[in-house]
């Protein structure tokens, strides 16, 4: 197990060099430029400066080799000497984002909070809610919860957030006035009143985000529960006596697992990577706020990492959810 | 009567709040939406005006401008003229006194040490400073005692109200910012975040492209001022959501340029939550007329440069029959609603220098289908497209992917046809349009097309730079890596000599005269500019919020240390 780990890693370097060349070319070839960002009333010579002071003119490999060199060792010798109170870094150039002046990773660590907290509530809420929902629907089949279910996943599934976020806050925060329809990130939960309000801002987007990922999962569960119904050590265990609880929970639904725990995983890098769609709508400004906005305003350096690290957390998770295949299933061996 | 008096009692309650509740931070918190957020507080190290103006509320110039565009003081006694003796008669010295006991939000005192400090650190040839522009013709600053500053021009300026003036020119600290010269100035995250000011407010937080969190400045120079303790700037979202948080949710007390088309400006009006503030700048969407011939059987390089002359639009007639056959009105009730109107003027403001030009205003499909008979343009094949000599009249439309951009390209299509031009629309994405790539064919200074749509204005009140872009000098080639600001390949002596003259003349009224003459030369006489819409600035304010005056000259927050809640 530890090989095939330690394997899986050795091989992840040289992929994650690989994507990081190819995100660095496909932003860098991109149509657009940082100076589109500066207003038609700076004159020509201010707008040249501008651009040189931001490192733009600089070749592609030379950039790209800075770029690398500030990811994988300034930048970690930043974040050693913030936690250890050392100076390794001495001042050295850490990555700068074109568009604020300011550190990259300042940036995404002021972000992480609100992102980890709506859009990993979200997914959290949507897996209590699609586990049963799917295990039940495929033991009920056909039945009017595994038709509401079905119906329901449909809804969430095909219909985009950036419309039924906008339903929602038309509905609930223009109408009603139930809920506010932009996020406070200055909140800080310190009683009882301020978690409630945060509670509160978190409801409209958390169920918007969670009926889209809830409706994937739940799918995912019910079908591969059914295949697994089928199955002759259903009947087995069944002919030895054992409840339809133990039947269904135990044996069923731990088979059941592997694909679901594929896409949970496979989602999880989503949870840090923000939701794009949804931190816009409700004005988070988290990752994915920040990596749309960095888009627009083509501001390089900021894209480029936010990427990289999502390409880090997928690669990553992509090695767990292959782990835990083995936790579930004994039958399953890396060796 | 019940009604009335109780309406009248309300409305003497409104004309005296501000003076009843003057007590610094009596009127607790107010938040306000910028849907583009900030990215820094530094005016000098972005030239976004969500930048710029939220930045206003903490750093400021010696002076600024009002909401007609004059010139008001800030950090000093009073505006230097040459009436004053504040202004060399030679025009090439003006001396600002700061007023005495001025202190920073930090409590140290503001010295012309700061100011000679901020010039320094804008010219610093190692840095990309952003509003250098502010401080061009500048030869040397004194500052002869802690009050004076002194600045010497290398020429005569007939507008000495750049440097240190508006929102764009603001004071740092000098104590702050000593370690942020030249290529310094973006370690200074801190510093950039967190400026220390003499503005009503000062930063408590600051987070990146999301929200700023301001409280008032204690050592704000009116004590009775702001009225508001603390202060949000929020950002995110769109203009809509913007628009729909202060008119319909009221969330929000403020936002800012909630452009939305006419249609969502009267449904969200229709919240009656807040109301929406207006006012006209200098933002005028034009077509713009490449007299230059843009054919791709040219070779690259030579395409679109005073090699080759465009084939008919160097003919006056086909120009000024474009401009009749389009209904400015009606662009304006289709994209801008409130927020815009009809014009025909390059410089639709100040109104100094603003020509009473209304010639184009009224649509005449007649007049310009006779203009192009007249020009030898005629539908010889009965095909409904004119030609002549065996070409036919065919132009290339492009302007940049905007909702309302394409409306005006699909309308003002269908009017020209309608005259018998062939039209051929192209979209490019803003970032490459106005990116000044020198290797992309699609920017709007390379102009590969016959005529191409898009805005610009001009910074502060003063249009003499903004009608020096029209010099033939200033024409965009191969050899100037394409980056000249007159994009029409405009080129006329006499323009170029009445420019001249501008430079060199003092008198206001003489100086609004040249400009409305230079700005008529590029419209009705010549029509290579071909000005549709003025495009004011669209704000929305929550009926809560009091002081709130749109101003297009400075910051739109230039005066929130004036704003204050109505009870």
């Amino acid at each position: 197990m530890l090989t095939y780990v330690l394997r899986r890693l050795f091989i992840a370097i040289p992929t994650l060099l690989l994507i990081s060349v190819v995100i660095f070319f496909l932003v860098d070839l991109a149509p657009g430029s940082p100076a589109s960002e500066i207003p038609l009333t700076v004159p020509p010579e201010v707008r040249a400066k501008i651009l040189e002071s931001l490192g733009v003119n600089a070749p592609f490999h030379v950039r790209y080799l800075l770029w690398l060199k500030q990811f994988f060792w300034v930048e970690p010798m930043y974040a050693i000497d913030y936690l250890f109170g050392t100076d390794y870094a001495q001042g050295a150039q850490r990555i700068i984002s074109y568009s604020s002046r300011s550190p990259v990773f300042n940036i995404i660590i002021e972000r992480l909070p609100q992102t980890l907290t709506v859009i990993g509530t979200a997914y959290a809420v949507a897996i209590l809610i699609a586990l049963p929902i799917g295990i039940y629907s495929a033991y009920r089949q056909y039945s009017w919860v595994d038709q509401l279910g079905t119906f329901v996943s449909m809804v969430g599934y095909s219909v985009p957030t950036f419309f039924t976020g906008v339903v929602l806050i038309v509905i609930f925060a223009v109408k009603l006035q139930w809920f506010p329809s932009i996020y406070d990130t200055t909140l800080r939960i310190t009683d009882w009143g301020s978690l409630w309000k945060q509670i509160h801002q978190m409801i409209l987007p958390v169920a918007v985000l969670g009926l889209y990922n809830a409706a994937e999962i739940s799918r995912y569960t019910r079908s591969s529960m059914l295949e697994n119904l089928s199955q002759d050590y259903v009947r087995t265990a069944r002919a030895k006596g054992m409840s339809e609880r133990v039947v269904v929970l135990k044996h069923v639904a731990r088979n059941s697992m592997i694909p679901v725990v594929t896409i949970i995983a496979l989602g999880l890098p989503g949870v840090f990577g923000g939701a794009i769609v949804t931190e816009q709508v409700f004005k988070i400004n988290g990752i994915g706020a920040a990596l749309i906005g960095a888009i627009h305003a083509n501001d390089l350096p900021m894209v480029q990492t936010i990427t990289f690290i999502t390409a880090i957390l997928i690669v990553t998770f992509n090695l767990i959810a292959d782990i835990l295949y083995g936790v579930l299933d004994p039958r399953i061996r890396y060796d | 009567m019940k009604m009335r008096t109780a309406l009248l009692g309300a409305a003497a309650l409104v004309a005296f709040a501000p003076a009843a509740f003057a007590e610094r931070g009596a009127d607790g918190h107010v938040n306000v939406l910028y849907w583009q957020a900030p990215s820094t507080l530094n005016a000098y190290l972005s030239s976004g005006t969500k930048d710029v103006e939220v930045g206003s509320l903490v750093l400021e110039g010696l002076a600024g401008f009002n909401e007609k565009g004059e010139v008001i003081p800030r950090l000093v006694e009073s505006i230097p003229t040459v009436e004053n003796g504040g202004v060399s008669a030679d025009l090439k010295q003006i001396t600002w006194k700061l007023k005495p006991g001025l202190l920073w939000s930090d409590g140290t005192a503001v010295t012309s040490k700061d100011a000679k400090f901020t010039y320094e650190y804008c010219t610093h040839p190692d840095g990309g400073c952003a509003q250098a522009a502010r401080y061009e013709g500048i030869a040397s600053i004194e500052t002869p005692d802690d009050l004076t500053v002194v600045i010497n021009f290398t020429d005569p300026k007939p507008n000495p109200y750049t440097a240190f003036v508006g929102a764009t020119s603001p004071i740092l600290q000098a104590a702050q910012f000593a370690n942020c010269l030249g290529a310094a100035a973006s370690t200074c995250t801190e510093q950039n975040f967190k400026p220390i000011g003499t503005g009503p407010f000062k930063v408590v937080d600051f987070k990146v492209n999301d929200v700023v969190q301001l409280e008032a400045n204690p050592n704000y120079r009116d004590p009775a001022k702001p009225a508001f303790a603390t202060m949000t700037v929020k950002g995110g979202g769109d203009a809509q959501a913007a628009a729909r948080a202060v008119m319909e949710t009221g969330e929000f007390d403020y936002a800012w340029n909630t452009q939305i088309n006419p249609e969502q400006q009267e449904q969200m009006a229709a919240g009656g939550k807040g109301v929406f503030l207006n006012g006209y700048g200098t933002l005028v969407e034009r077509v713009e007329m490449n007299l230059t011939d843009p054919s791709p059987d040219l070779a690259e390089g030579e395409r679109s440069t005073t090699k080759h002359p465009h084939p008919f639009l160097t003919d006056i007639r086909v120009r000024k029959a474009l401009s009749m056959a389009i209904d400015r009105q009606t662009l304006v009730d289709i994209g801008y609603g409130k927020a815009g109107r009809a014009t025909c003027n390059l410089v639709p403001a100040p109104e100094l220098y603003a020509s009473a030009n209304t010639d184009c205003i009224a649509q005449d499909i007649e007049g310009a289908k006779a203009l192009l008979d007249e020009a030898g343009w005629k539908d010889t094949d009965g095909d409904g497209i004119r030609d002549k000599d065996g070409k036919k009249l065919h132009i290339l439309y492009q302007t940049s992917v905007n909702p309302v951009r394409q409306d005006f390209q699909a309308v003002i299509k269908s009017w020209w046809e309608s005259i018998g031009v062939e039209v051929e629309l192209k979209q490019v994405d803003a970032s490459v349009f106005f990116g000044g790539d020198a290797g992309s064919p699609d920017t709007f200074q390379k102009f590969y097309a016959d005529v191409e749509m898009y805005a610009n204005n001009f910074d502060g009140t003063d249009p003499e730079p903004y009608l020096a872009q029209y010099l033939c000098d200033k024409i965009p080639g191969p050899d100037n890596q394409w980056q000249g600001e007159n994009i029409n390949r405009f080129c006329d002596p006499a323009y170029d000599a009445l420019v001249k003259e501008l430079s060199v003349t003092a008198d206001m009224a003489k100086r609004g005269e040249i400009a409305k003459k230079l700005n008529e030369m590029l419209t009705k006489d010549s029509y290579v500019v071909v000005p549709l819409v003025d495009r004011g600035r669209l704000s929305a304010a929550s009926n809560t919020l009091g002081g709130a005056v749109l101003n297009t000259w400075d910051s739109e927050l230039w005066n929130a240390s004036d704003w204050y809640r109505i009870k």
